[in-house]
Parts: structure tokens; C-alpha cells; sequence
């Protein structure tokens, strides 16, 4: 028999790893919901997120504080050059094949992550903790790090941020508006062009801070952008492409998946995942909370 | 017909001098040369192999490579483990890449669009992570180094072909592999089936209403198209020394989608053209710099802005041109 605690430690790492991945995941199923665009460079906005954080954190002096500077300076970093890339790029394909957009995003994957080779080297870089957050917490005969706590309870803050700003704001609407029906909000004479950028702009922004906050987990890699971009394609691809909530609980069924899949099948876990990714593809290929699209 | 009263340089047979000069590198190349020809030929195969779904079918299918590795795994494991004959091992590759096809297709061709995709896409990350993963069988994260060359003693032969070193032999087996299968492409391509595949992919909701069963073309497209990228995969395990589960990564799958788009998804020969021309980019661009991927998504840019139709695609628009500048009518 298993102990309690041991299971409880299972659960509360799949869920500090669900948490993290919504973080992630919830820009990509923003862009895909609102644009129908797949956008394979989101991962690279996060490793980018990652870099700059780490590079505030080496040029600030070292204040307690100066973890939140870096954070939100590689938030507003990536946000910005979302915003541009849209603006300048991506807007003329939009008309075009799917398959046009997806290599497009593709070729950002290649870009940035040579630049980020150029300017960070290809060493293993890390960022510490903030000491606000670097103790533990007791918790029925496990300890769970303080900084896990934090990355749990901002996941469902953002989703519900995002949640109340999509249905309870004007801005919501037309965010909602532009996901139905992209045409005809442009003949009622609302400015589509400007809230797509204001759509890559948010996502590209939560890529940024989730890059940042990955940092005192996780070290900083070349490579890092094409991995996780799938493991976001599974989360998004599991709850639905499209549709918010569908990504909060994707996460969450993805991290304990990942969890307790390590238990049943020591070396197979990634696989599990994928397997699950493709059991609900076939069955429900718009995903548990999505709906059927044309 | 479409080359009715096209002009003579539409009518030559191109591809047969191309053929011919390529077979001719051993003798007048050198050692790179047959080197960079033998994975110009590997990638050729293996993007036209994908254009079977791309451009003909318009599937666009992001796990291609899963049956590029299939095929190099089971070639690799047949000949390295079990000590097979290559002239088995192929055969066998091909089949077990069309057999994974064949399953996952079922799936995937229900699906449609970006949906189609992301489900080739999970297929093929399966596949990786089963390679990468599995020891005993793949070698895991190790690979599996040393997968022999064929027995093509009986090349030396022939006279004439005395001299030649074992990579130059396989260069030419390779070779010949490719070109008929290419033509077997071609073949299929230009068959019923294959103008039924191109209505399907111009409308499916048309095709389907004139009683064309869509799922059923689509699905023996993908095995087909699976069978030969297992071709490809198997050349290039012995061509590179082994069977590693990088082969099998997604970014792999967006590669060769690159080669096909460069050179034009809408001409058979596209593809061909676009692994020649990465190939050769790529040896000349990794001599200057290490930053190839960045050159790489560069070009992409400019293909998908600039030159949506390709390599192909801009020389038959020039040529077009030029055509219509001679009073010449121009098919299209």
C-alpha cells in the first residue's frame, strides 16, 4: 500500500506542474480561440521570457525585489515584441492556407532561437528564488516550497482574471466578437486589426511571465521552446482549442496525468501523455470543453 | 492537355539528364560530392513522399516523420540486430512504416484542417517518445550506432565499377531506390487515383457528393505516402551510421515541410528541387556560420512573403512570362 502522503506529494507536484503549464498554455488558446492562428513561436516567446528575465536579475543590484522587476520586464518585453511581430508580419497572412500561418510561427521558432544562441550562449543559465519565497510549507507529511504555492494559486488568478475580462468587459465582447464572427464585426465598424494585436500582445505576454516565473524551477536551455510548445499543444489540444476553461482543466488533467503516469509506467510518462492527447483527438477531436468547428 | 503547345523546354526530359549526371558523381566527383548527393537523393524522396499529401491531397500533415523514423528503425534494427539482408530489410521498412500509416491514418483522416495536424503531430510525438524511451528494442537516448552497410560486393563486379569505395556504391543503390520510387510516385500521381486525390483536396464536399468515398483515398494516401517516407528513412539510417530518436523529433517534420514548400508544392518535381536546394544551402551557410536554423527561418520568411509558389513555382511564373512576351500561348 502506498502512503498518503506520498500520494498527496504526487498530486500537489502535478498540480504545481498544471499550474505552470496553464500559465503557458491559456496565451496560446487565447491567439488560437480569438485568431485561429497556432502559433508554434509561443514557446519561444517563453524561452525569451526566460532569457530577459535572467538578464534584469543579472544587471539589477541584487534587492530583494528585483526578482518582480525581471519578471515584468520580461512580460512587457515579450508582450512588445508580440505586438510587433504581429503588426509587421503576421497580419498578411491571415487571408492565406493555415499551413502558411503555422510555418510562419515556425520560422520564429528558428529565428529566436538562434538569436537567443547568439546573445546567452548555450550554457545552462538559473535565476534564484525570491527570498520572500524560498521557504516550505508542511503539508500532511509532505513539504511543498513556498514558490510552488505561488505558481498554484496564480494559475486560477489569471484564470479568472482573463475569464471576468472576456465576459464581463466591453473589451471582453469584442474580443468575443471577433472570435465569432471576424467579418462582420469589421462591417459594424469595430477596429478588428487593432484588437488581434491586442489578442498576440496579452498572449505574448503571458508567455513572458510564464518564462520568467519558470526560472528559479527550472534552468534556462536552448531547446526549452520546442519542448514545451508541445506539451502547451497537448493542454490546449486536450481541453479544447479555443476555449479557456477547457485549458484550466486540460492542465490540470495533463499535470496529473504526468504525475501518477510516472508511478504506473516509470519511463513511459511522456508517452502516457501523448496517448491521452491522441485517445481524445479521436474521440472528441474539439476537446473536452470545446466545440465542434467548421 | 496540359503540355499541348508548350515550348521545348517544357518537353525535354530534364529529370532523365538530371538522372543521368547524378549517377555519373562518383566517378566525376569527389568524395563530398557523393556525399551531399546521396542526402540530397534521401531528402528528395522524402519530400516528395510528404507532397503526396501537401500538394496533391492537400493533407497537411505535421508527423510525417514519424514513418521517415519507423522506417529507419525497423531497417536498422532488421540489419543491425538480426544480421538481414538490405534487400529484405527495405521492403520490410517500407511495410512497417505503411502498417503504422495505416493505423494512425485511420484516425487522422477523420479529422480535418488544423485538427488533421495536431493529430499527426501526437502520432508522430508518440512515436518519438516510444524511440526514445524504449532500450531495449531502440537503444533509447543512445540510438542505435553501427547499422551496417549492405553486402554490395557484387557491385565490384561489374566492370567499371571496380574502383568505387562503399560509399559511392551506396550512393549509387540509393539512387536507383529513389528514382523508382519517385517514378512509382509520379506514376500514382498522375492515375485516376491521383486526379481523384487532387478533386478531393480542390473540394472534399464536392468530391464526396459525387459519390467518392474521401476518408477511404485519404487514408490509402497516407499509407502510401507513410511506405515511402519509410523508404527514405531506411536509406538514410545506413546512410548516416545509425538509428538515432532525434530523426523522429517534431521539428524534424517541419523541415522537410520547408524542403516541399521551397521548392512548390504545386509541381511534382518541387520537392526534389527544395531538398537539393536546402541541402546544398545548408553545406554551404554551416561552412560561415553555426547559425543555420536562423538562416533557415530567414528563408522561410521570404518564401512565404515573397514567393508563396517556390522555387518551382517563380521559375514557371518567369518562364510564363517570357512565353506570353513571345506571343506564345501559355497553358496553365
Amino acid at each position: 500500500m502506498v502512503e498518503a502522503s506520498f500520494l498527496f506529494g504526487q498530486f500537489l507536484g502535478g498540480l504545481t506542474t498544471a499550474m505552470f503549464l496553464f500559465l503557458i498554455a491559456s496565451g496560446l488558446s487565447l491567439v488560437f480561440g480569438v485568431m485561429r492562428v497556432l502559433n508554434f513561436a509561443h514557446g519561444s516567446f517563453y524561452m525569451l521570457g526566460a532569457y530577459i528575465a535572467w538578464q534584469v536579475v543579472q544587471w539589477v543590484a541584487p534587492t530583494p525585489h528585483r526578482f518582480w522587476l525581471a519578471a515584468l520586464a520580461a512580460a512587457v518585453g515579450v508582450a512588445l515584441l508580440g505586438a510587433i511581430i504581429e503588426r509587421l508580419l503576421l497580419r498578411h497572412l491571415y487571408g492565406r492556407e493555415e499551413l502558411y500561418q503555422l510555418l510562419f510561427t515556425y520560422a520564429l521558432v528558428l529565428i529566436l532561437g538562434d538569436a537567443a544562441k547568439a546573445v546567452w550562449g548555450t550554457g545552462q543559465l538559473s535565476v534564484s528564488r525570491p527570498p520572500i519565497l524560498s521557504g516550505g510549507l508542511e503539508l500532511f507529511g509532505t513539504t511543498l516550497p513556498t514558490y510552488n504555492l505561488f505558481i498554484m494559486l496564480i494559475g486560477p488568478a489569471i484564470a479568472v482574471a482573463v475569464w471576468l475580462v472576456l465576459t464581463r468587459s466591453a473589451a471582453g465582447r469584442m474580443v468575443r466578437a471577433a472570435a465569432l464572427d471576424r467579418e462582420m464585426l469589421g462591417a459594424l465598424g469595430a477596429n478588428v486589426g487593432a484588437i488581434y494585436t491586442g489578442m498576440f500582445c496579452v498572449s505574448s505576454f503571458l508567455a513572458g511571465l510564464s518564462g520568467a516565473l519558470v526560472t528559479p524551477i527550472e534552468s534556462i536551455v536552448p531547446g526549452m521552446d520546442v519542448e514545451i510548445i508541445v506539451e502547451a499543444f497537448i493542454v490546449v489540444v486536450i481541453g479544447g482549442l479555443g476555449s479557456f476553461w477547457g485549458t484550466f482543466w486540460g492542465s490540470v488533467i495533463y499535470g496529473q496525468v504526468l504525475s501518477f503516469g510516472i508511478l504506473v509506467f516509470p519511463s513511459f510518462s511522456i508517452f502516457s501523455v501523448f496517448a491521452l492527447m491522441a485517445v481524445i483527438l479521436i474521440i472528441r477531436p474539439w476537446g473536452l470543453f470545446g466545440r465542434p468547428i467548421r | 492537355m496540359r503540355w499541348r503547345g508548350t515550348p521545348w523546354y517544357s518537353r525535354f526530359p530534364w529529370m532523365l539528364v538530371v538522372f543521368v549526371a547524378a549517377f555519373m558523381v562518383p566517378w566525376l566527383g569527389s568524395r563530398y560530392d557523393t556525399f551531399l548527393g546521396t542526402q540530397i537523393a534521401i531528402d528528395a524522396l522524402f519530400a516528395v513522399s510528404l507532397n503526396l499529401l501537401l500538394g496533391t491531397t492537400g493533407l497537411v500533415s505535421f508527423g510525417h516523420v514519424a514513418y521517415f523514423g519507423i522506417g529507419a528503425y525497423v531497417c536498422g534494427i532488421l540489419m543491425k540486430t538480426y544480421g538481414m539482408p538490405f534487400a529484405l530489410a527495405l521492403p520490410a521498412a517500407a511495410l512497417g512504416a505503411a502498417a503504422f500509416a495505416l493505423v494512425f491514418g485511420f484516425f487522422c483522416v477523420r479529422l480535418t484542417k488544423i485538427y488533421f495536424a495536431m493529430l499527426t503531430l501526437a502520432f508522430s510525438q508518440i512515436v518519438w517518445a516510444v524511440c526514445f524511451k524504449w532500450n531495449d528494442v531502440t537503444g533509447g537516448d543512445q540510438g542505435l550506432p553501427d547499422v551496417p552497410y549492405p553486402a554490395l560486393d557484387w557491385m565490384s563486379a561489374i566492370p567499371g565499377f571496380d574502383n568505387l569505395r562503399i560509399a559511392d556504391q551506396f550512393y549509387l543503390l540509393t539512387l536507383v531506390v529513389v528514382v523508382l520510387s519517385l517514378a512509382a510516385i509520379r506514376r500514382i500521381v498522375a492515375s485516376p487515383f491521383g486526379r481523384m486525390l487532387t478533386a478531393i483536396r480542390e473540394n472534399p464536399e464536392r468530391a464526396a457528393f459525387i459519390g467518392v468515398d474521401v476518408r477511404t483515398y485519404e487514408l490509402a494516401v497516407f499509407v502510401l505516402a507513410g511506405g515511402f517516407a519509410g523508404i527514405a528513412g531506411a536509406l538514410f539510417g545506413i546512410f548516416n551510421r545509425g538509428v538515432f530518436a532525434d530523426y523522429v523529433y517534431w521539428p524534424k517534420s517541419a523541415e522537410v515541410m520547408i524542403m516541399t514548400i521551397l521548392g512548390g508544392i504545386e509541381y511534382f518535381w518541387g520537392p526534389v528541387v527544395g531538398a537539393a536546394t536546402l541541402v546544398l544551402l545548408n553545406q554551404q551557410i554551416t561552412s560561415y556560420t553555426e547559425y543555420w536554423p536562423f538562416v533557415l527561418g530567414v528563408i522561410l520568411l521570404v518564401l512565404l512573403f515573397v514567393f508563396p509558389g517556390g522555387i518551382v513555382g517563380g521559375i514557371a511564373a518567369g518562364l510564363a512570362r517570357f512565353g506570353n512576351r513571345n506571343g506564345r500561348r501559355v497553358s496553365a
